[in-house]
């Protein structure tokens, strides 16, 4: 099997179901003659031409809007935000036209929307926000935020073929900084959790770039069984895994590296105290960053972000609970 | 503009050639069936049997009539909420307009979605959001995809003069512009958005920014069918000839207020009785009339058909509430299909 980075693996499935279905198309800002600010299209331009790879004018109102006109019509458009903060420019078209319409007219909008998001690298406030929660609030919308190469490429195809709205978080993190195995030819990942390394004594329960955060913190805490629950989607969100991850380890963390009010993590914590209370040993603990914008200086950014040691004095205090 | 002030007795001249007899008969039709459904769901929503607000088109049936004439089965349109005349051409039936109305499951959203957020996707057409214009750019999507496939369809929207203010006006403008697309912009001033006057809304009348994108934009008299018919039937000519966009202003009044709370206070008496000199149902009575028809009965066999269907549609049962959570997502693929396309020149 092929090593990939995390950032070929998401070319990898949109070339492939490119090539396989000429329904799909890709558009966004730069991303045909430059091949994208991340250069995760790169080469694509070449390959299928400029009306299946679209360099559109600076409108993320009419990235998502058009492709929502050419999704009823039968294709399915990959849209790329430059950076996950641009969706709010493209929000009302997303959450209002994309995400009601088949509630409200029965009409399929098989849309994908691809948001790199996420920090550590001084983006400042406006390149690294995890704007994940403001659609998980929004009906009719998918979200799903894959930690591996593997699980990048299979979630992006199964994406791409879902006839609803998807928002497929890629932490630019990990762009680069990951590599792992991934099967060659087109498969799809399911919107469903994954367990990153099974224990029994506490569960870190995580997603995107915190999935890797949480490995590293947990891979020795006084010797202690640590899961590692990978919820990979938000929407739908996994209940059966996270209430049997709870009933396994008994004591629980919850890791956002988005702003800590109505993030997942607050979803995933409220699920866990409806419906896993029996199970628990302890608080559920949750780590996340604070609600401030993503300063840009490291120290001040460094000092938001949940940082490995974050993460293991968390589990360290829970497990002594 | 060209507008017609003759006083009734006078017959309107015909304004297209391309226009039979029966379109023109199936114009009134069309006009006359929105025009009746509005009244009497304005009627109903008085009994309150219409929850929510109602909102109608009176004195603008003609803006949407026109346009919805011109259009092809494998045409696209996203109808903005002063435009039954389209639906009613795309073959949506007064019975299932007035269980939409009334929250019924019978209705096209089946109580999902309330008055005339609505579109039948069965008949191509996709219905607004209350984010205006949104649906502009969902039309040059529509566009794109007809563009990419190479195939000759157009799509068509409306839009109001309070929409020309926001910025998706402009992103829709500027990109089917850029790329040439299949798409023809139906701006319907009305005078107001909600109670805002045109002068508050902008400084130059917006059919002037048309050249500024790289394509044209015509003023046309909103309250004549036939001059709305013939002006969307050269833009979809210019479409299907890889010639890009257009925009077309359609010059009416709003006659009524906003929705049914509202007593249009604000609009000086004068400026309504001015309009109604000009209401585009007298004026293609007057043409037929002229041409020998019996408008009478076209008159009494629409009334006819609304009669049946208020009475078809209160029978209809409330949806379940147990449903309400469901359809939010789809499980399948369910996209547009073609409408009906009446128009006579699509047979010869």
């Amino acid at each position: 099997m092929p090593q990939l980075t995390y950032l070929q693996a998401i070319s990898d499935a949109m070339r492939e179901e490119m090539r396989a279905d000429e329904r799909v198309l890709v558009m966004g800002e730069d991303i045909g003659t430059f091949g994208g600010a991340f250069k995760v299209t790169d080469g694509f331009l070449a390959e299928f031409g400029p009306l299946r790879v679209m360099d559109t004018p600076l409108a993320e109102s009419a990235i998502i809007g058009t492709a929502v006109g050419a999704a009823v019509e039968g294709l399915r458009p990959i849209c790329e935000m430059q950076f996950a903060d641009f969706i709010s420019c493209g929000f009302d078209q997303l959450v209002n036209v994309a995400g009601k319409m088949h509630y409200r007219q029965g009409l399929s909008v098989n849309i994908t929307v691809r948001l790199p998001s996420g920090g550590g690298f001084s983006g400042g406030p406006f390149h690294s926000q995890n704007p994940e929660a403001w659609f998980m609030h929004s009906p009719g919308i998918k979200v799903v935020a894959p930690s591996t190469p593997a699980d990048a490429k299979g979630l992006l195809i199964a994406a791409v073929r879902d006839p609803n709205p998807v928002v497929f978080m890629e932490h630019k993190h990990l762009y680069r900084r990951v590599r792992g195995e991934v099967d060659e030819g087109r498969y799809e990942t399911p919107f469903t959790a994954r367990v990153a390394r099974p224990g029994q004594d506490l569960v870190v329960i995580a997603y995107g770039a915190m999935v890797h955060t949480a490995l590293e913190a947990t891979e020795d805490v006084d010797g202690a069984s640590i899961e590692v629950l990978d919820l990979r989607s938000l929407v739908p969100l996994d209940e059966a895994a996270i209430l049997d991850s709870v009933h396994r380890c008994s004591k629980v963390v919850v890791l956002d590296e988005a702003n800590a009010t109505a993030a997942a993590g607050a979803q995933v914590a409220a699920l866990i105290a409806e419906k896993g209370w029996e199970d628990l040993d302890g608080p559920v603990v949750r780590v996340a960053t604070p609600d401030v914008p993503i300063p840009f200086s490291p120290p001040l950014e460094q000092a938001v972000l949940p940082q490995v040691d974050d993460v293991r004095e968390a589990c360290r205090e829970l497990l002594a609970y | 503009m060209a507008t017609d002030v003759r006083q009734a007795g006078d017959v309107p001249a015909l304004v297209s050639e391309h226009l039979t007899l029966d379109d023109r008969v199936g114009l009134l039709r069309a006009m006359l069936l929105m025009r009746g459904i509005e009244e009497r769901a304005m009627l109903l929503y008085r009994q309150g049997k219409v929850p929510g607000s109602f909102y109608d088109g009176f004195g603008q049936e003609a803006v949407s009539a026109g346009p919805a004439w011109a259009m092809a089965a494998t045409d696209r349109l996203c109808v903005l909420h002063r435009d039954l005349a389209a639906h009613v051409i795309r073959g949506v039936t007064p019975v299932r307009i007035l269980a939409q109305y009334m929250g019924r499951e019978g209705g096209i959203t089946r109580g999902r979605d309330g008055n005339v957020h609505f579109g039948d996707r069965r008949l191509g057409c996709v219905g607004m959001v209350s984010m205006l214009p949104d649906m502009m750019l969902v039309a040059t999507g529509m566009a794109m995809a007809f563009k990419l496939r190479s195939e000759p369809r157009v799509a068509l929207t409306w839009f109001g003069d309070g929409s020309t203010s926001r910025g998706d006006f402009h992103e829709a403008m500027n990109w089917a512009g850029v790329q040439r697309l299949p798409v023809i912009f139906v701006l319907e001033n009305n005078q107001y958005a909600y109670s805002t006057p045109l002068d508050q809304q902008f400084a130059v009348d917006p059919v002037e920014r048309a050249a500024g994108y790289g394509f044209p934009g015509t003023r046309v008299d909103g309250n004549d069918p036939e001059s709305m018919f013939e002006a969307t039937r050269l833009a979809r000519e210019r479409a299907l000839a890889g010639e890009g966009p257009s925009l077309i202003e359609a010059v009416t009044m709003r006659m009524h207020g906003h929705a049914a709370h509202d007593d249009m206070k604000y609009v000086p008496a004068a400026q309504i009785e001015e309009w109604r000199r000009k209401d585009p149902i007298d004026r293609q009575v007057r043409r037929l009339e002229g041409l020998g028809v019996d408008v009478a009965a076209v008159r009494e066999a629409v009334h006819a058909e609304i009669d049946a269907a208020v009475e078809e549609a209160l029978a209809m049962p409330m949806p379940d509430g147990e449903t309400a959570t469901q359809g939010v997502f789809a499980t399948e693929p369910a996209l547009l299909e073609d409408g009906q396309a009446p128009w006579s020149g699509f047979r010869a």
